[in-house]
């Protein structure tokens, strides 16, 4: 698994994202957090693995780890469509724009996410999201759960096949279903 | 105030004295002042002038930045890392840099159209002279140049009127790329307010070309019954030579078009076009054809079609010449601010020019008099066409399975792809002998070539996309409609009240490039999506050739379907992207013919009007150019939204509204004074749709204004609600912050949305007279 950008040109400068090598420590930093937040972008429905549209596995990832869910672009209709209601649906922009201003309250108004996931972007969207955090939200924790790298994040999976982040997503549900 | 220049020319005069010859005279300026509207607050404005509109925007959508990059390498102090809140060694932040970069692309856009309006000014009345007046569309457009009006208070009246409003233009273009340099400007939203004003100078910039060549070359003269005109790759007639044209200058297209019409060969051979100079010329002659968007060029190249290419200026692949050259294809680049190399042979004999580039002694040649490059062009491409008997460079379909096999399943092809398009599964297919995940990709590849650029084993990937999508490619036999230019006055008389009350929905322009998150198929259904709810449709460039790519099933192109008028229900298309300035122009126009408001010098006024009545929506779905920035600020700043497709997130700055905060949405009562919260109307300025879904569902929610009658409101929160159910497969979460009286909630959802309204407290409020001017309210009282 390589840790350069997916996208080869999306470079960082001096922040870099730490790397996830392994799901179970993505769910130890997810279990840790008061208050994380799942983003979902479009691509999970475009993407397919073992048969099953990538939205699938984030359903049971979702399901398993009680994560609240924000569906963007038009992903809140594919969610309930599958019978899982996302806690709130968002423009990408909007959603990630709340995400990076501390006074936000988040979804509930009870208090700031203090953890950030985001996956299913288009790559160069969720990127560039991303590195707006980085910069003006520098206090924020964001984690890709991805099988592309993103450089921008606090933390991401490196590149992997659509195979290894089926299995990876599976790991991560059993975990949270407490499975070992 | 217009001046002019005096300029007396005698050919042959004779008196006392004896006998004049070429007898040319200038003398000074003299002031015309046929234009008797006052002059209004902010003539020419400057830098500043605008700096406190711009604040009140900037006030309620605030910059959104994402860094498409964190360090800085404008000058030899840097490279500075300016990660989250260090500071370069000029003392600049990432926040700063950010809309730096955004006012630096927003400036090369305006410098873009208005060298281009210089370069067709210059050409224009040379061969014309000064004194030939402007006709945009004889009586029925009395205000001829309305954003020039605006912004200059300038009335253009002949060719050479023009050229006093591009040196306001010029001027304005230098002092903005002057605050770029290290240690100028230092404030985030101050590069900000630059970037709206270098945008609104681009509209008169585009203005001023597009009136030009409107008033000479015998285009369409605001006619929604423009004629329709072919496109695509297989609307060309491959039996004859075929000399295609790249670019936006339409003037070497109309020395090869008067060349091959002097000749009378003008039926023996095709003069087809990329891009916007493709748009203008169908403008001036209906028999040429459109290709299609910029990213056709490799695929119409390597496919052997061209036997001559020419180049004028702006988005042209700059590795045409060594695309051309592998099917030995001539290129004449016919512009100065593209010269690719080549010899100048301006001064060289037709003859020898022609001579050199069919024997194929020189690849190319750089021709910068347009009626010499219409000579060489026809001539080559009648000589050249029977010696390459289409050379292409496309592989055979047995030949792909074969390549194919070379593939190692690297994956640097989709790492490299802008579309992160799965190529190595297509490469597997296809090493298979199955090409169907190739043709696929011809549908949505935007031919940037990316792909080839990373593959190890030296695959020419776009290449084989193209022969798999060979079949597709020959039945793209399509109408586009010849850009119309302006909106007559008559039109916007016509739809001015039902827009303003909102009974009109909106108004949708849908302008720009083709980098398109999954093909042009998605700005056809846009477009089809809202001239079918009867919102009027406004379309230029590249989007208004994807618009009119596709059929229906009755097999009718969006252009048959729909009419091609300023009106609910129509589809039109105003040309080329220098013709975008009539769709602001018409935004005015609706201001000033309409609502009376006037006009001359009055900037602020007639944006505070725009941005609370109007329901216009710019929407640019494959923006990826920095005109298209350009043209994006120029909206910004009027006050009008615009959307982009997922790539134009790398604009790196939207500009957002917080639709739960209140004080966001509030705005003078010109009748009373009193502030007025009047929910998010409209809630961004610049926003990003991820899909083609939410794109449609967004364009509808942003068309509300604060100054809707309930009628209104009430028939644009259907069309929201409806589009949302059916696109999101849910009832909008934010119904409530648009609903002002029981009257605005559409009548078949009383009891679905009177639920929503009590379970979020919702308090009934008043519909203002709207405004963001302070002094609007003591000129209303
Ligand atoms: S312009 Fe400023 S931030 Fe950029 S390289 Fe120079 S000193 Fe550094
Ligand atoms: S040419 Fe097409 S497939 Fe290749 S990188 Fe560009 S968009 Fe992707
Ligand atoms: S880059 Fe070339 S070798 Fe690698 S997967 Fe793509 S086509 Fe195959």
């Amino acid at each position: 698994m390589s840790c350069e950008p997916w996208q080869c040109a999306e470079i960082a400068s001096t922040k870099k994202a730490n790397p996830i090598q392994k799901p179970e420590i993505a769910v130890a930093m997810i279990k840790k957090a008061q208050r994380p937040l799942l983003i979902v972008g479009s691509n999970v429905t475009e993407r397919w693995m073992e048969g099953k549209q990538a939205i699938e596995y984030i359903i049971d990832l979702a399901n398993a780890s009680k994560i609240p869910v924000v569906a963007t672009a038009h992903m809140v209709g594919e969610f309930i469509k599958r019978g899982y209601t996302p806690a709130a649906f968002w423009n990408a922009m909007e959603i990630s724009q709340r995400v990076g201003d501390p006074t936000w309250m988040g979804l509930d108004g009870k208090g700031h996410p203090d953890l950030v996931i985001y996956v299913g972007m288009p790559y160069y969207m969720e990127a560039l999201i991303l590195a707006g955090l980085k910069h003006f939200a520098p206090d924020l924790k964001t984690m890709t759960i991805d099988n592309m790298y993103h450089v921008h994040a606090s933390w991401s999976f490196p590149n992997a096949s659509l195979e290894e982040w089926a299995a990876n997503l599976k790991v991560m549900t059993s975990k949270f279903s407490g499975g070992n | 105030m217009t001046s002019k220049n005096v300029h007396v020319k005698i050919d042959e005069m004779k008196t006392n004295a004896g006998l004049i010859k070429n007898l040319e005279l200038s003398i000074g300026k003299v002031i015309n002042d046929n234009y008797t509207e006052p002059m209004g607050p902010t003539p020419m404005p400057s830098v500043t002038a605008l700096r406190d509109w711009d604040m009140k925007l900037l006030t309620k959508y605030k910059p959104f930045y994402m860094p498409d990059c964190d360090s800085c390498c404008l000058c030899t102090f840097g490279k500075c890392d300016l990660t989250a809140g260090k500071r370069g060694a000029c003392g600049l932040d990432i926040g700063a840099q950010s809309s730096r970069i955004v006012m630096i692309a927003c400036a090369i856009g305006s410098a873009c159209h208005t060298a281009h309006s210089r370069h067709l000014v210059h050409h224009l009345i040379e061969k014309y002279g000064r004194r030939y007046p402007l006709d945009v569309g004889g009586l029925n457009v009395k205000v001829e140049a309305p954003v020039s009006r605006l912004v200059t208070g300038i009335k253009p009246e002949t060719l050479g009127d023009l050229d006093d409003i591009l040196t306001y233009t010029e001027e304005q273009i230098t002092q903005i790329l002057a605050t770029a340099h290290t240690g100028q400007e230092a404030n985030n939203l101050d590069f900000e307010s630059k970037a709206f004003h270098i945008g609104m100078v681009d509209h008169v910039g585009m203005e001023v070309g597009d009136i030009a060549q409107i008033s000479t070359l015998g285009y369409p003269k605001a006619d929604p019954e423009a004629p329709l005109v072919k496109l695509g790759i297989g609307s060309v007639d491959r039996t004859k030579p075929v000399i295609m044209c790249i670019g936006h200058n339409v003037v070497p297209s109309v020395g090869i078009i008067d060349y091959a019409k002097d000749t009378k060969v003008d039926d023996k051979i095709e003069v087809v076009g990329l891009c916007c100079t493709s748009h203008d010329m169908t403008r001036y002659y209906t028999r040429a054809r459109i290709v299609g968007p910029i990213s056709w060029e490799l695929r119409f190249i390597r496919a052997g079609l061209a036997d001559v290419v020419v180049l004028d200026e702006q988005c042209i692949r700059t590795d045409v010449a060594e695309e051309a050259a592998k099917t030995n294809t001539p290129v004449i680049a016919a512009s100065e601010k593209n010269c690719v190399g080549f010899k100048n042979r301006t001064n060289d004999s037709t003859d020898a020019i022609v001579e050199d580039l069919v024997s194929g002694k020189v690849k190319g040649v750089l021709v910068l008099d347009p009626e010499k490059v219409g000579e060489v062009a026809v001539r080559v491409a009648q000589a050249v066409a029977p010696i390459r008997k289409r050379k292409n460079v496309l592989p055979t379909a047995e030949e792909v399975v074969a390549i194919a096999k070379t593939c190692t399943q690297c994956k640097q092809c989709q790492r490299n792809c802008p579309q992160d398009y799965f190529i190595p599964a297509a490469m597997k297919a296809a090493a298979a002998g199955d090409l169907s995940k190739l043709t696929d990709l011809y549908e949505v590849c935007i031919g940037c070539g990316r792909c080839e650029q990373a593959c190890p084993q030296k695959i020419a990937i776009h290449s084989l996309i193209v022969k798999a999508g060979e079949k597709s490619m020959e039945c793209e036999d399509n109408l586009c409609r010849s850009g119309r230019g302006a909106v007559s006055d008559v039109e916007i008389r016509n739809v001015g009240s039902p827009i303003v009350l909102g009974e009109i929905p909106g108004i949708v322009a849908i302008v720009g490039c083709s980098n398109y998150p999954k093909g042009g198929k998605d700005v056809y259904d846009i477009a089809r999506e809202f001239a079918s709810r009867r919102y009027i449709v406004v379309l230029s460039g590249c989007s208004a050739m994807s618009a009119g790519s596709y059929r229906n099933s009755e097999g009718k192109t969006l252009y048959e379907e729909f009419p091609g008028g300023f009106e609910a229900g129509g589809v039109s298309n105003v040309g080329s992207c220098v013709a975008n300035s009539h769709i602001a122009g018409a935004a005015i126009k609706v201001a000033n013919i309409f609502a009376k408001r006037p006009l001359r010098g009055n900037y602020e006024e007639i944006a505070d009007y725009i941005h609370n009545r109007l329901g216009a929506v710019g929407l640019a779905w494959g923006a990826y150019s920095q005109k298209a920035a350009a043209i994006g600020a120029g909206f910004w700043r009027l006050g009008v939204p615009v959307v982009v497709g997922p790539h134009g997130s790398k604009y790196r700055r939207m500009l957002l509204g917080r639709k739960e905060d209140p004080t966001n949405w509030e705005v003078l009562d010109a009748r009373t004074g009193e502030t007025v919260n009047v929910g998010p109307t409209p809630e961004h300025l610049f926003n990003v749709a991820e899909t083609k879904e939410e794109c449609i569902v967004q364009i509808a929610k942003l068309c509300m204004r604060p100054n809707d009658t309930w009628k209104g409101r009430a028939g644009k929160l259907s069309h929201y609600i409806d589009l949302h159910k059916r696109y999101l497969g849910v009832m909008p979460n934010d119904i409530h912050l648009y609903i002002r009286t029981m009257a605005d909630v559409p009548i078949t959802m009383k009891d679905e949305i009177g639920k929503i309204l009590e379970a979020n407290n919702w308090k009934e409020t008043i519909i203002p007279d709207p405004t963001l001017l302070p002094r609007m309210v003591r000129k209303m009282k």
